[in-house]
């Protein structure tokens, strides 16, 4: 076999993995992108050329940009409480204490329900003269409050329950980063006196931040990307005090069926998202680990 | 038996055989679920009726039918096609959709050429998009007698142009609802009196109505304990909040002088929807947030029927739901509450002479919004079989059930359905409640200055831009005026993407409707 049938028989191996890569990843992309030059809406069905008219549109859409900077104010927020949250809670497991793994199991349930279904429940709790939020508070004197009409408020409800439901995700992959640190650098620590507290910040903190970057990186992915709750709580409101990126692209595509419009939107939510979480992995590591990593 | 019994018996037997033949036997709802408990439903003899459906035999064919999450318009679509197979013999595939999810669903197949579907169930307002895909109503089906019982009103909504294509199967409306024992409670009226110098009475005009709204919220009126409020409305963002708003903008912008258009002006289909009688209604929306319960101006349109169906305000005004809800027989507040009209303005603004017309009586003018619709696609390869269910779902004795059960989401829209004596006999309405719910229904099919929805092409975009507008304002971050300014601005971009006299032909159609009627 010469070099040139070498290359095709090893190619030949590669193909199938290439064509289901493409299928599954780049041509929904590719699609996504060639709709996004097209006008497709309710009336003008289909993939015609309008150029880059909707990404010129894009440009001067202010409600999409107020919904990308309230996105990130979001995302930025919750994941950095779900991080100092999931890092207490795997703190507390790790070490021996009672009934550890019933609680390890408790602390992954809010992860493991349906986003809809809790948001309804949430709505439902926050339901102002129904919900037992304002009941509960008010036992303690506080409230009532405007959870899902004012705006600040509705802010905060929306991120407390992103926040309840994906903190189990930094808990877990922040106590498998704890369960696989090596014993010897904690023993000479204690054995050198250190407490508690230096202990962590000196030891614990710095051995868990490539576990923890990652872990933030994903969350903040995600993150990104809150419709569900937004949809089922607030639809948005009051006014677009907490509508996001994906719930006005959602509305545009799905409700409004501008096809053309909201793939643009997407495409454009998704360079930036790219640009954005490159360089807040990229600087996390910098601060964190050092230029040379 | 004597000669004479012979004779007579044989005579009584044929006078039942004839009677039996004209109201045609009972169905029987028993094997497919719990509805017989609603009593049995006579089936009226004609084209659509068990009988002549039963000789059908369409054994071997499916029907491919698109349809709202159960329970509403859902859960009757299911269980008449149930029925259709156990008739026919056909399959009936139907596919339940949730409401944000429906329009692309229907849309994407018909603008990819593919025949997915035979029959849809949709709101009426989306036949601006819809009426080039769908089949018109064969002339047959026009003249059963559930179809010619259909009032005017929703023959018109079916209708495009000259052509009924959608196939009528509920009636919808915006209408006021209110607390009667508290409006005729003379210890309410003396209380009201004194602290407002005004008599208590139903409110009239929108001024009146956010008045007493005022006044009866955040205090025990209904003695029960508990803080009640004094008006429920739908003010959600995409949750239908524009038909609330639109209800509110009718009395103020509807001018009953001033024709060919209360959306644009039909000649330069300039928007309308930021002159001064919509800033008007939007001012009255965002002071009428003082009377709203809390959480009130967050409702979608299910806390909107609980909250009035719950007892916990005074009005509320929408479709029939919150009605149905207090009318329930654990409701706490059943035969409490009375119908009435949608309150009217007595300024109404005048878009030619750019002034505000004085009325001695109030302009009222019926908001004929929504309402579930059906329709058999053009595409459809099955239409005999397709118009043959739809004629069957809503024969007299699938639609004498279906008006019984509130969650199926059917409401009145053929003649017969607006007679007291129906709810009072089947639901045990008190007569008076009957009476002004069917009053105020069936008298918005004699107005002539009426507001329809806006049928046009892109109607979601037009309505999406609306109620993002209307929602900034009742935040607070825009002031009235500046948020439908935004609103007109983006109206007229949408027109020139779609294309003026595309809009404007449709919009004729609909200018026809609300100005004089078919």
């Amino acid at each position: 076999m010469g070099q040139t049938g070498l290359r095709f028989y090893k190619f030949s191996f590669l193909l199938p993995g290439f064509l289901v890569l493409l299928a599954i990843i780049l041509f929904p992309l590719l699609f996504t992108i060639r709709v996004s030059l097209s006008g497709w809406d309710a009336i003008a069905p289909g993939l015609n050329w309008a150029g880059l008219t909707n990404y010129a549109h894009v440009f001067s859409d202010g409600r999409f940009w107020e919904a990308m900077l309230r996105l990130s104010a979001m995302a930025v927020g919750t994941v950095l409480v779900q991080y100092v949250l999931g890092f207490a809670l795997a703190l507390l497991v790790w070490r021996d204490i009672l009934f550890r793994r019933i609680f390890r199991v408790l602390f992954l349930i809010p992860m493991m329900t349906t986003p809809v279904i809790m948001s309804v429940i949430w709505r439902t709790i926050f339901h102002e003269s129904l919900g037992p939020a304002n009941d509960v508070l008010g036992l303690i004197g506080l409230g009532p409050y405007p959870w899902l009409t004012s705006a600040n408020f509705a802010m905060a409800a929306v991120m407390l329950v992103e926040i309840w439901q994906w903190t189990p995700f930094m808990f877990l992959l922040l106590l498998a980063g704890l369960l696989s640190l090596p014993r010897e650098p904690f023993l000479a620590a204690a054995i050198d006196g250190a407490g508690p507290v230096r202990t962590f910040f000196n030891v614990t903190f710095p051995l868990l931040v490539p576990v923890s970057i990652g872990a933030v990186v994903i969350r903040l992915i995600e993150a990104s990307k809150i419709m569900e709750t937004v949809y089922v709580l607030t639809s948005g409101g009051p006014g677009t005090a907490t509508e996001t990126a994906g719930y006005y692209i959602y509305i545009k595509g799905l409700r409004d069926f501008e096809i053309g419009y909201a793939a643009s939107l997407s495409i454009t939510y998704l360079v930036i998202m790219i640009v954005l979480l490159t360089i807040i992995a990229k600087l996390l590591v910098r601060i964190f680990i050092g230029r040379s990593a | 038996m004597t000669r004479k019994n012979f004779l007579h018996a044989s005579i009584c037997a044929l006078a039942i055989t004839i009677a039996s033949g004209a109201q045609g036997a009972d169905v029987n709802y028993d094997q497919y679920g719990d509805y017989a408990k609603y009593g049995a439903a006579a089936d009226v003899p004609g084209a659509c009726s068990y009988q002549a459906i039963d000789q059908k035999d369409y054994s071997g064919r499916t029907l491919k039918v698109i349809s709202h999450a159960v329970p509403v318009i859902g859960e009757p679509t299911d269980l008449h096609a149930r029925q259709f197979e156990a008739l026919t013999g056909a399959k009936v595939d139907v596919v339940h959709i949730p409401f944000g999810d429906l329009y692309q669903r229907i849309m994407i197949p018909f603008q990819t050429q593919q025949a997915a579907y035979d029959v849809l169930f949709y709101p009426s307002l989306w036949i601006g998009d819809l009426h080039g895909f769908l089949a018109p109503v064969p002339a047959a089906y026009k003249e059963v007698s559930g179809m010619k019982d259909v009032t005017q009103n929703y023959k018109d909504v079916a209708t495009w142009g000259e052509e009924m294509v959608q196939y009528p199967v509920d009636g919808d409306r915006h209408y006021l609802k209110y607390r009667s024992d508290i409006f005729d409670d003379p210890d309410m009226q003396a209380k009201y009196k004194t602290e407002t110098g005004k008599d208590l009475k139903v409110p009239a005009t929108w001024e009146e109505y956010n008045a007493v709204a005022k006044f009866f919220s955040g205090w025990d009126w209904a003695g029960d304990g508990q803080p009640h409020f004094g008006s429920a409305e739908v003010t959600k963002r995409d949750d239908l909040m524009f038909s609330a708003f639109i209800s509110r903008v009718a009395a103020y912008a509807k001018n009953p002088n001033v024709k060919g258009g209360f959306f644009f002006d039909l000649e330069t289909m300039e928007p309308q929807v930021n002159n001064p009688g919509w800033v008007k209604a939007l001012e009255m929306f965002i002071d009428a947030q003082k009377a709203f319960p809390p959480g009130g101006a967050n409702f979608g349109l299910g806390d909107e029927i609980f909250s009035f169906g719950g007892g916990q305000a005074l009005m509320s005004y929408s479709w029939d739901d919150a009605f149905i809800q207090a009318q329930e027989k654990d409701s706490p507040i059943r035969n409490k509450v009375a119908a009435a009209p949608l309150p009217g303005a007595s300024e109404v603004w005048n878009r030619t002479t750019k002034s505000w017309d004085k009325f001695e009586t109030p302009n009222t003018p019926p908001y004929i919004t929504w309402g579930w619709t059906s329709a058999v696609t053009k595409a459809s390869k099955n239409q005999d079989m397709a118009f043959d269910y739809l004629c069957f779902f809503s024969n007299e004795a699938n639609t004498t059930l279906d008006l019984q059960i509130g969650r199926f989401g059917v409401n009145p829209y053929r003649t017969t359905h607006f007679d007291p004596k129906f709810w009072q006999d089947k639901l045990g309405w008190e007569p008076k409640v009957a009476e002004t719910y069917v009053k105020t229904l069936s008298g918005m099919d004699d107005s002539t200055n009426r507001v329809f929805d806006l049928r046009v092409p892109g109607v979601n975009q037009f309505m999406s831009s609306l109620a993002n507008g209307v929602a900034e304002a009742m935040a607070g971050q825009k002031n009235a005026q500046e948020a439908l300014d935004g609103v007109a601005a983006q109206w007229s971009e949408i027109i020139d993407k779609i294309g003026t006299e595309k809009v404007r032909d449709a919009y004729a159609n609909v200018v026809a409707l609300e100005d004089h009627g078919r």
